[in-house]
C-alpha cells in the first residue's frame, strides 16, 4: 500500500481536501470520487485510534464492584449468552436489593442470584432451567414470599426494552388483554388506539430503563467495542441501559469496527461501561456455538438447590470457594 | 398402500410428532417455543413433508433459525401476519381454552410455582394455529376453570385477535377447539386408548361426536424419517430428549 500512497495517495488527498476547500466538492460532480471515498480511506489514511480509557478491566470481580445495591440490571435469555462469571462476582461481592428485569426470560442466573439474596424485585416471563428442570430458588423464594414478581410476557418485556432504547414512554402491544398477567401490573395500561374509529383497545407498556445490561460475548476489543455476532438482541438491551457490563472470552488487538463482517455484529463501545475477560464465562451455561452446557454440573446444581442448606455449599464450592476454575478445564 | 408398522412399534413422542405435522400442513411460517421438543420435532418433520413449501424456526437452535434480529422478532411475526402455527403448553388447561402456565394456589405466593407465562398472554391471540400440547392428560391438567390466566382461550369481540387455539394433543387424544361456542370437542382417539378413558382424564366438558375415529398412526417412511433424520435435527436443542427417545440413533450418530 506504500508504494501506490506515493504514487496516488498523496495527490488524491490532497486533491479532495482542495476541492473541499473551494468548496468545490459536492455530491453531483463528484459523484465517481465519493462513491470510492472508503476504499481510497482504507488505502491511503491511517486510521486514528480514539481509544477510551477505563473501559477494559482487569477482573471480572472490578466489574462486579461497579453494580450498586439496589441497581436495576437486565440479563438476556440462556442463548444470547449469560455472565454467568460476573454472576458469580456479584454474589461474592454480597450484591443486594436488585431489580431484576429478564429479557425476556432467565434461568440459573436468576435462581443463584435469587438463593444468594441478591434479588428484591424480578420482572419476567419465566424463570427456568429447561432441560435441567424447574429453577429451585426462584420456587422456594416465591413460596415463602421473600421475592416480589412481576409476571410478564415475553413480547411486553421486549416493547418496555424497545421503548428506553428509542428514548420515548411507552410502547402499545397487541395481546395480554384478558388474561391474569395483565390484571396483575398496575404498571401497564390500556387505551384506545387512536388512530382507529372502531373501539381498539390495546396495551400500553412503560419503558423499562436499566442501570445495567449484563452479557457475556466472544471477544472485545481493547476500545471496549463488543462482538455480539448474530445476537442482536443486545443492542436493545444495551440501547435501553444507562451503560452495558460485559464479560468476553477473549480479548483481542484488532478494532472490530474497522472490518464490514465484524462491525455488523458489533456493538460499539459507547453503550460499554466496562469489559473483563472470562473464559468459560457462561459456564456452566452453553455459549453460542462455542461450548456447551456442562451437564453434569447443571445436574448437580438442580439437586443442590433443593434445600437453602445445599444451595449454600453449592455457593461455598463453586461460587466463594476455588473450585469453579478446576471444574470450568 | 403405505405399510404401517403395529401400534405398539411406535413410541408415543414419535405418535405426537406426527400428528403435530399433520396440523402444520400447508403453513409456510411455523416455530415452536421454548422447552418443546416434540413441537419441535413435528415442524420439522412437517418441513420434510412439505417438500420445500415450509419454513421452520426452532427456538434456540443454530440449525434451523431464522431471525437475525434478536429473539424479539418471533413475535414480530406474529403481530406481522407472516406465523402461522406456534405452540402453548400448560401446567393447566380449562375447558374454555385459558391456560395456566404460572402456578397453584393464589397468586403471586403461589403454592406451586411453574415457570411463567412466555410469550402465550401475546402469541395465543395473534397466531392462528396455536396447538395446544400436553404430554400429561390428567385431571390436574386439562381443569374445570385454571388458577391462574396466563392468556385466555377466547377473548371478546372488540379485542384484537387473530389468533387461537387450532387443536389440543396429548398421549391419548387430539380435540379441535370450536371458538363461537368456547368448548373442545373430541377428534380422534389414539390406538390402545379409549373414549371413556378421555372423559374420565379430562376434568371439563367436552363435545363427542357419534363416532370418534382412531387416530391414524405414521407409515412406515414417516417413522423411518423421524427415527433417522427428525431424532437427530431436534438433538441439537433438546440433546437430552433426543437420548431419551431415540437411543439408537443417538448413539449411531
Amino acid at each position: 500500500m506504500g508504494g501506490r500512497e506515493g504514487e496516488r495517495g498523496g495527490t488524491v488527498n490532497n486533491r479532495l481536501r482542495l476541492r473541499h476547500a473551494q468548496g468545490r466538492a459536492g455530491p453531483c460532480r463528484d459523484a465517481p470520487l465519493f462513491a470510492h471515498l472508503p476504499i481510497w480511506y482504507k488505502q491511503h489514511f491511517k486510521w486514528e485510534e480514539y481509544a477510551m480509557t477505563g473501559i477494559v478491566h482487569d477482573s471480572v470481580d472490578s466489574l462486579a464492584a461497579l453494580i450498586p445495591d439496589g441497581s436495576k440490571i437486565v440479563v438476556p435469555a440462556d442463548y444470547t449468552g449469560i455472565a454467568m462469571e460476573l454472576t458469580r462476582a456479584m454474589v461474592r461481592r454480597g450484591v443486594r436489593d436488585l431489580y431484576m428485569v429478564c429479557l425476556p426470560v432467565t434461568g440459573l442466573q436468576g435462581d443463584m442470584l435469587i438463593g444468594a439474596g441478591a434479588v428484591k424485585t424480578i420482572e419476567t416471563s419465566a424463570v427456568t432451567l429447561g432441560e435441567f428442570g424447574g429453577a429451585p430458588r426462584f420456587q422456594a423464594a416465591i413460596g415463602d414470599g421473600s421475592l416480589h414478581i412481576k409476571d410478564a410476557t415475553c413480547p411486553a418485556i421486549h416493547a418496555g426494552i424497545q421503548a428506553a432504547q428509542k428514548g420515548i414512554p411507552y410502547m402499545p402491544l397487541r395481546g395480554m388483554i384478558g388474561s391474569d398477567v395483565l390484571a396483575n401490573r398496575d404498571d401497564w395500561k390500556v387505551a384506545q388506539n387512536p388512530f382507529s374509529d372502531e373501539e381498539d383497545p390495546i396495551v400500553l407498556l412503560p419503558a423499562i430503563r436499566p442501570d445495567f445490561a449484563l452479557i457475556h460475548a466472544k471477544k472485545a476489543d481493547r476500545h471496549g467495542n463488543i462482538y455480539i455476532g448474530i445476537r442482536r438482541e443486545v443492542m436493545a438491551l444495551a440501547g435501553a441501559s444507562r451503560q452495558t457490563l460485559v464479560t468476553v472470552e477473549e480479548i483481542v488487538d484488532d478494532n472490530l469496527l474497522r472490518d464490514d463482517e465484524t462491525a455488523a455484529g458489533t456493538l460499539p463501545a459507547l453503550y460499554v461501561g466496562g469489559v473483563a475477560e472470562a473464559k468459560k464465562g457462561a459456564w456452566p451455561l452453553a455459549f453460542w456455538d462455542e461450548y456447551p452446557a456442562d451437564e453434569a454440573h447443571m445436574t448437580s446444581y438442580v439437586a443442590a438447590a433443593r434445600s437453602a442448606e445445599g444451595f449454600q455449599d453449592y455457593l461455598d464450592q463453586f461460587v466463594t470457594g476455588d473450585a469453579r476454575a478446576a471444574a470450568a478445564e | 398402500m403405505s405399510d404401517f408398522p403395529a401400534p405398539d412399534e411406535i413410541r408415543t413422542e414419535e405418535l405426537l410428532i406426527t400428528i403435530i405435522a399433520r396440523l402444520l400442513e400447508g403453513c409456510r411460517l411455523v416455530s415452536s417455543g421454548a422447552s418443546s421438543p416434540i413441537p419441535g420435532g413435528g415442524c420439522l418433520l412437517a418441513r420434510h413433508q412439505s417438500g420445500g413449501a415450509m419454513q421452520v424456526n426452532v427456538l434456540g437452535s443454530r440449525a434451523n433459525n431464522l431471525m437475525t434480529n434478536g429473539g424479539v422478532e418471533l413475535f414480530d411475526w406474529a403481530a406481522q401476519g407472516r406465523l402461522d402455527a406456534f405452540f402453548l403448553g400448560g401446567g393447566q388447561i380449562d375447558g374454555q381454552a385459558n391456560i395456566n402456565l404460572v402456578g397453584i394456589g393464589d397468586y403471586p405466593q403461589a403454592k406451586i410455582r411453574w415457570p411463567g407465562s412466555f410469550g402465550s398472554a401475546y402469541l395465543y391471540y395473534l397466531v392462528p394455529r396455536v396447538i395446544l400440547f400436553r404430554e400429561e392428560h390428567t385431571r390436574r391438567v386439562f381443569v374445570e376453570k385454571v388458577d391462574f390466566i396466563s392468556t385466555p382461550g377466547t377473548s371478546d369481540p372488540e379485542v384484537y385477535r387473530t389468533g387461537g387455539p387450532y387443536a389440543m394433543v396429548s398421549p391419548i387424544c387430539q380435540m379441535g377447539f370450536d371458538k363461537d361456542r368456547r368448548k373442545f370437542h373430541l377428534v380422534s382417539v389414539h390406538p390402545g386408548h379409549t373414549v371413556e378413558e378421555v372423559l374420565d382424564n379430562t376434568g371439563f366438558e367436552i363435545d363427542v361426536p357419534e363416532h370418534v375415529p382412531e387416530t391414524i398412526l405414521p407409515d412406515r417412511a414417516t417413522l423411518n424419517i423421524i427415527r433417522q433424520q427428525i431424532s437427530l435435527e431436534i438433538a441439537e436443542c433438546y440433546p437430552r430428549f433426543a437420548a431419551k427417545v431415540f437411543p439408537e440413533a443417538m448413539n449411531a450418530a
